[in-house]
């Protein structure tokens, strides 16, 4: 269903199963089921935990590190685990329900939004304990508007433009350094009988990767931020020159792209058929037998007051529910899951994502991991993307469409952005 | 499924047992009031309740966050807004026609004819019956992935089959707008037809061979017998198939959610209700003003329905 970038890497294979699993479940969706998932333990050697990791490894890696705290800490940790699509569709039922105490969520805007609905509990105190864990920038996407911390950071991954090095090699490409060289380097492969940029956006969400490069290659970081928050209009002529930057690019793009998932993309490059592609890491899960083929490198630069100094990097982790049975015990796990011990345990298992904590044991990073810790900790901004960083209920009900309406007529920008507009203002305005 | 329900416990309610009334025995109450009371209440509370509520929401702007006691009504704003501002709520209404359009006019009469070649026990009649019915057991959301490996623009089987794997003329079956919602129609249609086969063939059963007879006698042909004889005996059956097909039009989801969302081509107004409730988005009141308009919709083929049943029973 809506189906969105938010799924941490390891569970997106089973995306299909989970479409199916909320097919199913269609009927329910307007129930407030989860509320029903609270656990009843409220003895104060209890803590609740509702995860969203349903498939197998990362929830056999979240089990591992729940029983490591569990000897560390005497407390016992009742996990209730929920699958990823269920548990956003039903966010706000089960936050408003009998939720967990801990429970899974992004960074950013989404935090923000339930805490500034007073659904969450502000965690400083733990903050005051793990700061210096982190880069102030992850420190920034955990602080909501009231300038209290609600979020503690758990993993994220990098959106770039990945390649697989053994076609590039053959092919004597280099990595480009300048956007003209980019441009030069589609033409190439065009040329070379490639399809230059894979591209896919069925599922509605991996287009707004791209609009949101250019967006803060043009633009920059805080366009980005006020815009998705609804403080810019639509119609601006900044918004217009991303939509005219990507139309010039379009032509180097994969045709069809509404009609194809981006799994398909992938293996349109796996076969040699597509050059490059702008996506997040977990598309190494389509390179399970030859990841060290697959390598990356950040998107050009558009604007030089800019440069590359931002990028999405969407951020999973945890967050204490408005009043939790048992708040003492709710912050000694979130302390836990914010120290090395627990990412350590999950990145064993889940090698498409990098640790938040800057502390921890990277010597089993593959060499994309590691690229991926210089690119983020080298970038200025962190954005977390766009059906993140603004209302859900505009990501699905306004640009998911209007995306799509523009890869299939790119021509007609201005009635196209003055449409969003009008659609904003009667979203942000209720 | 709320209409279905509906015309089911209205068929309900009409049959309680017209015995001479003598005194009941405290069994018989008991008897009475589960029998009556049960689905009394299950009707009231999950037809009638979610009815009324759906109809409040929509004129309000609810977010599903807050205390239900907060919640501000906007008068009918959302229908105003659906009416002129949404860009998806008019092409949904435009494909849920065409969607009652393509099942009327070729799912449905395809299943008829179906049923009628193979009521005459054509050899290997049962293995056909199983074939054509297999598409009504699978699983919406299997029938979706199954099309889906015949659509997929690169790998797909359709555009492999049809030679067209290169870039530039491979054919966007899922993706292209205006042939996206035929491409699924043609999956949808598969299903609807092997759903009315078996309808069909259930009513030809149990048809009098008799009256068949008399019209070969009369020289009557094949078809001749079919259009005069057995198709208006069949009326009630026509009339359950024709609702059938009203329905399954209009309550159409599960191959246009999965295979975009309901988006691009394929909006139609029960995907715009999850999008709106059953996702993130959580626009309660907005996506029960969708709903409403919905109902209202789906209420014209209902009461037909059963404005046609209570005047043949006062017959």
């Amino acid at each position: 269903m809506s189906t969105m970038p938010t799924v941490p890497t390891a569970t997106l294979t089973s995306r299909r199963s989970f479409l199916k699993g909320a097919v199913a479940l269609g009927g329910l969706a307007a129930v407030p089921g989860l509320a029903a998932c609270g656990s009843g333990a409220s003895s104060s050697t209890t803590v609740s935990f509702g995860s969203n990791q349903s498939d197998p490894v990362p929830k056999k890696a979240y089990a591992a590190f729940v029983k490591d705290f569990e000897k560390k800490s005497g407390l016992s940790v009742s996990v209730n685990t929920v699958d990823h699509e269920t548990f956003q569709n039903q966010i706000n039922n089960y936050l408003q329900g009998t939720p967990d105490d801990v429970f899974t969520w992004f960074a950013g805007f989404r935090m923000n939004f339930f805490a500034t609905k007073g659904l969450a509990t502000p965690i400083d105190d733990v903050w005051k304990k793990i700061g210096g864990d982190f880069t102030p920038a992850l420190k920034q996407s955990a602080t909501a508007d009231d300038g209290h911390q609600y979020f503690i950071p758990f993993d994220y991954y990098p959106w770039a433009v990945f390649y697989k090095k053994s076609l590039w090699q053959k092919n004597g490409y280099q990595v480009p350094k300048t956007f003209d060289e980019y441009i030069a380097l589609a033409k190439q492969m065009q040329s070379d009988g490639l399809e230059p940029l894979g591209f896919a956006d069925k599922q509605g969400w991996p287009a707004m990767g791209t609009f949101d490069i250019l967006n803060m290659r043009l633009n920059g970081y805080d366009f980005h931020v006020s815009l998705m928050r609804g403080k810019e209009s639509w119609t601006d002529k900044r918004v217009k020159n991303v939509f005219d930057t990507w139309r010039g690019t379009l032509p180097y793009h994969q045709q069809n792209a509404l009609g194809r998932d981006w799994e398909e993309s992938a293996q349109g490059m796996q076969q040699d058929k597509v050059g490059m592609m702008l996506i997040g890491m977990f598309i190494g899960q389509q390179f399970a037998d030859n990841l060290d083929d697959l390598d990356f490198f950040a998107f050009p630069e558009l604007d030089p007051s800019h440069g590359q100094d931002s990028l999405d990097a969407p951020t999973d982790g945890f967050m204490m529910s408005k009043s939790p049975r048992n708040e003492d015990g709710a912050k000694k796990f979130l302390t836990y899951l914010a120290g090395t011990r627990a990412e350590e345990t999950y990145l064993k298992a889940d090698a498409s994502v990098i640790g938040a904590n800057s502390n921890i044991d990277t010597s089993g990073y593959n060499s994309l991991q590691k690229k991926a810790v210089d690119l983020i900790t080298s970038a200025k901004n962190t954005a977390q993307y766009m059906d993140r960083d603004t209302r859900p209920d505009f990501a699905q009900t306004v640009m998911i469409q209007a995306l799509q309406t523009f890869i299939r007529n790119p021509k007609d920008v201005d009635g196209l952005t003055k449409q969003i507009e009008a659609q904003k203002q009667q979203i942000f305005g209720a | 499924m709320t209409v279905t329900t509906a015309a089911e416990s209205a068929t309900a309610e009409r049959t309680p047992p017209r015995r001479k009334l003598r005194r009941f025995s405290g069994r018989d109450v008991l008897v009475l009031v589960l029998m009556v009371g049960l689905p009394l209440v299950l009707d009231v509370l999950l037809i009638w309740l979610p009815v009324v509520l759906s109809t409040i929401f929509s004129f309000t702007g609810w977010n599903g966050i807050g205390s239900i006691f907060d919640i501000e009504f906007i008068g009918g704003k959302n229908y105003h807004n659906i009416a002129t501002l949404d860009p998806y709520f008019w092409p949904a209404v435009e494909h849920n026609l065409i969607w009652i359009g393509v099942f009327v006019v070729l799912a449905t009469p395809f299943g008829i004819l179906l049923a009628v070649m193979l009521d005459r026990n054509i050899k290997g009649t049962r293995f056909y019956q199983s074939a054509f019915f297999m598409p009504v057991v699978l699983s919406l959301a299997l029938i979706g992935f199954m099309w889906q490996l015949i659509y997929a623009p690169d790998d797909g089987f359709l555009n492999n089959v049809l030679g067209l794997t290169k870039p530039g003329e491979a054919i966007n079956w899922l993706g292209n707008p205006s042939i996206n919602l035929y491409a699924i129609l043609v999956a949808a249609s598969w299903r609807q037809a092997g759903y009315i086969m078996i309808l069909y063939l259930a009513g030809l059963k149990s048809f009098d061979p008799a009256l068949r007879e008399a019209a070969a006698l009369d020289g009557a042909g094949e078809i001749a017998t079919f259009r005069y004889v057995v198709f208006p005996a069949m009326k009630p059956i026509n009339i359950v198939i024709l609702v059938v097909t009203l329905i399954e039009s209009l309550r159409a989801f599960d191959i246009a959610y999965i295979t975009n969302g309901g988006r691009n081509g394929l909006e139609l107004l029960s995907t715009l209700i999850t999008t709106n409730i059953g996702s993130e988005a959580s626009r309660i009141g907005y996506g029960s003003a969708l709903a409403v308009i919905l109902l209202v919709i789906s209420l014209v083929p209902i009461c037909t329905y059963l404005f046609q049943t209570f005047r043949r029973e006062a017959r």
